[in-house]
């Protein structure tokens, strides 16, 4: 009885679960178009299995499932709009969206520069966040005495509000990248050993046992086995990690730094220069929204077959 | 690649072995005193009641799990840990699930380092064999719970393993598809001389693929008897039905069985 009840919820996290390698042709996959969802297959020998969505299909859906939010965004930008060019609220709190257009335009070379400076501290701090939060994640799962000793200390360190290390890193580093990239690397890193773990101590167990009939080592179970069936978890792990780094970077900006788009709200938050507030924070946004979706497209990449199983949208956060 | 037919020795030895898993709230003994000897070349059967310590036994042999106490021998070796002379087939399929049926059968030769272009022609082999022709690149959430056994059962013949070991590897499948791999695997038994040890809960499987047929009681798991099959060594499905000596060795399990789950 219970033997069954905990057998089937095993299956159920393993289906929760699992990964991508090669292998499988990119299918009806991050679209969540209307492809095939199961394929029970004629009898033995007979046929084979209807054909995977085409790219026109795809395109198809991905419209289908943007139509919706992209609709609330309009009345969105229409009631802010409206609001705002009624001065229902003072001019100087919220502009309008041409006002903020406007900024954004004539001060298009500044807020560039500095838009890069944070998505290069973003980026730099995510992808260490990343391989770091991985390697951890595998000496955890495969070392119990990393397991004891490491994995308290990474679980109590998350209570420490790292926002409050912002101050004391540019005290030591400076004002330059430095403090930013080491204050995004630790926001990131947590989200990564996390699921990382979970992932990697996901794997069924009797597929580890038929590895070990396999007469295969450690590396080979780890590559074949072990990681990609980790992958789903850690790629859900990965999203939360880089909207995340880009909070490190734009704080660490916040406490000390010349530039930067966090710099820069500050300087338009002490000028009350609401346009450039506002055209600064889409800017912002539009970082954390171009690196989440591009490791969505990594994700669809790497696991197309978890993706096809995943019913629905493609902009979420397994 | 081939097993040699006629070996020397035994194949499987089992002696004395007593399995016990022991949690915080309670004691289960798995297996107790288990003797057995496998000749090369035999196909034993074993049937008992669920929660006797048949999938445990198998897991023995394969080196998987370590006995309480007792020695285990395979092709005249000591058992000491996970043993690679063998295909195991699992009671669930446990597939990759990322990976199609034919990649998932070809783990089996990456993992061993096998020359790929001799697996991939076996691969092809045992797929058109099994009847999964047009599903090769299926992933095993679209196969059908008969057909994912079937790429289990494919991925564990790929190198030819001298010991098979099999736990319940038809139990998912329809009756008639059951019964065509049923022929199909005395075929390839009598063809490679493989020995094979094959746990399963139906009587008419046991007896019409097993050289000898062992029966097991209710926990702790012993050995009842063992039966020898008096059949001939090359059966034709339909045949084997017909044949009074099935029918009496049949009744003889089934009665001996229901007491056996009965006594618990
Ligand atoms: N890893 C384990 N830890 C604790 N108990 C276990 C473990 N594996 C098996 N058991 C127990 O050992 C007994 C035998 O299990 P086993 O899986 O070998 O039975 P089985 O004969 O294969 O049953 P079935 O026919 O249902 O597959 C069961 O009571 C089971 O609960
Ligand atoms: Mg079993």
């Amino acid at each position: 009885m219970t033997e069954n009840a905990l057998d089937t919820a095993g299956r159920k996290a393993a289906a929760a679960t699992a990964a991508g390698e090669s292998a499988v042709p990119a299918g009806n996959s991050s679209t969540g178009g209307p492809g095939p969802s199961t394929v029970a297959g004629p009898p033995p020998g007979v046929g084979g299995r209807p054909p995977r969505p085409t790219l026109g299909r795809r395109a198809l859906g991905l419209a289908d499932s943007l139509w919706r939010p992209a609709l609330v965004l309009a009345a969105f930008f229409a009631a802010w709009w409206f609001v705002a060019a009624q001065e229902y609220v003072p001019n100087y709190l919220v502009p309008t969206p041409v006002q903020v257009w406007t900024t954004m335009t004539d001060q298009w070379s500044e807020l560039a520069r500095h838009t890069l400076v944070t998505l290069y501290e973003t980026v730099v701090g995510f992808v260490l966040a990343a391989a770091l939060g991985l390697a951890a994640a595998v000496a955890i799962a495969y070392s119990r005495t990393l397991d004891k000793a490491l994995y308290p200390i990474v679980l109590f360190a998350q209570v420490i509000p790292k926002i409050a290390i912002a101050p004391l890193l540019v005290v030591w580093f400076g004002l330059g990248f430095t403090p930013k990239i080491i204050l995004a690397v630790l926001i990131a890193f947590f989200p990564v050993v996390i699921s990382g773990v979970a992932g990697l101590r996901s794997t069924d167990p009797e597929l580890l046992d038929l590895a070990a009939t396999m007469g295969a080592g450690p590396w080979r179970t780890f590559r074949k086995i072990r990681f990609p069936n980790a992958l789903p978890h850690l790629m859900a792990g990965l999203k939360v990690a880089v909207t995340l780094a880009v909070v490190g970077a734009v704080v660490g900006e916040f406490v000390g730094a010349s530039e930067g788009l966090g710099y820069v709200l500050l300087l338009a938050n002490g000028n009350l220069d609401s346009a450039l507030l506002f055209a600064d924070l889409i800017l912002m946004s539009g970082i954390g929204i171009v690196l989440f979706v591009l490791v969505e497209i990594a994700e669809a990449l790497l696991i197309p077959w978890h993706a096809s199983r995943r019913a629905g949208v493609p902009l979420t956060t397994s | 690649m081939t097993a040699a037919p006629a070996r020397a020795g035994t194949a499987i030895g089992m002696s004395g072995l007593t399995v016990r898993f022991s949690s915080r709230r309670s004691q289960t003994t798995a297996l107790d005193d288990v003797s057995l000897d496998i000749e090369p070349g035999e196909f034993v059967t074993i049937v008992g009641p669920s929660g006797c310590g048949k999938s445990t036994l198998l897991k023995i042999v394969a080196g998987l799990v370590r006995p309480t106490s007792g020695e285990v021998s395979l092709l005249d070796r000591p058992v000491k840990g996970p043993q690679k002379e063998i295909g195991f087939v699992f009671q669930k399929a446990a597939l990759l699930e990322w990976r199609g049926a034919r990649a998932n059968i070809l783990l089996q030769a990456e993992m061993r380092g096998m020359d790929r272009a001799q697996a991939a022609r076996r691969a092809d082999e045992l797929i058109e064999m099994t009847g999964l022709t047009g599903f090769e690149k299926a992933l095993p959430h679209e196969l059908s719970g008969g057909m994912q056994q079937r790429v289990a059962l494919c991925r564990a013949l790929l190198h030819s393993p001298p010991v098979l070991l099999m736990d319940e590897p038809f139990g998912a499948l329809d009756a008639l598809t059951r019964e065509q791999m049923n022929a199909e695997l005395h075929r390839i038994w009598r063809e490679t001389g493989t020995t094979v040890v094959l746990v399963t809960h139906s009587i008419a499987e046991a007896v019409f693929l097993g050289t000898r047929v062992v029966v097991m009681s209710a926990r702790p798991g012993r050995i009842i008897r063992t039966f020898p099959v008096e059949l001939p060594a090359h059966r034709d499905y339909a045949q084997v039905m017909s044949d009074p000596r099935f029918d009496r060795l049949a009744t003889d399990l089934r009665g001996l069985l229901g007491s056996a789950a009965a006594n618990h």
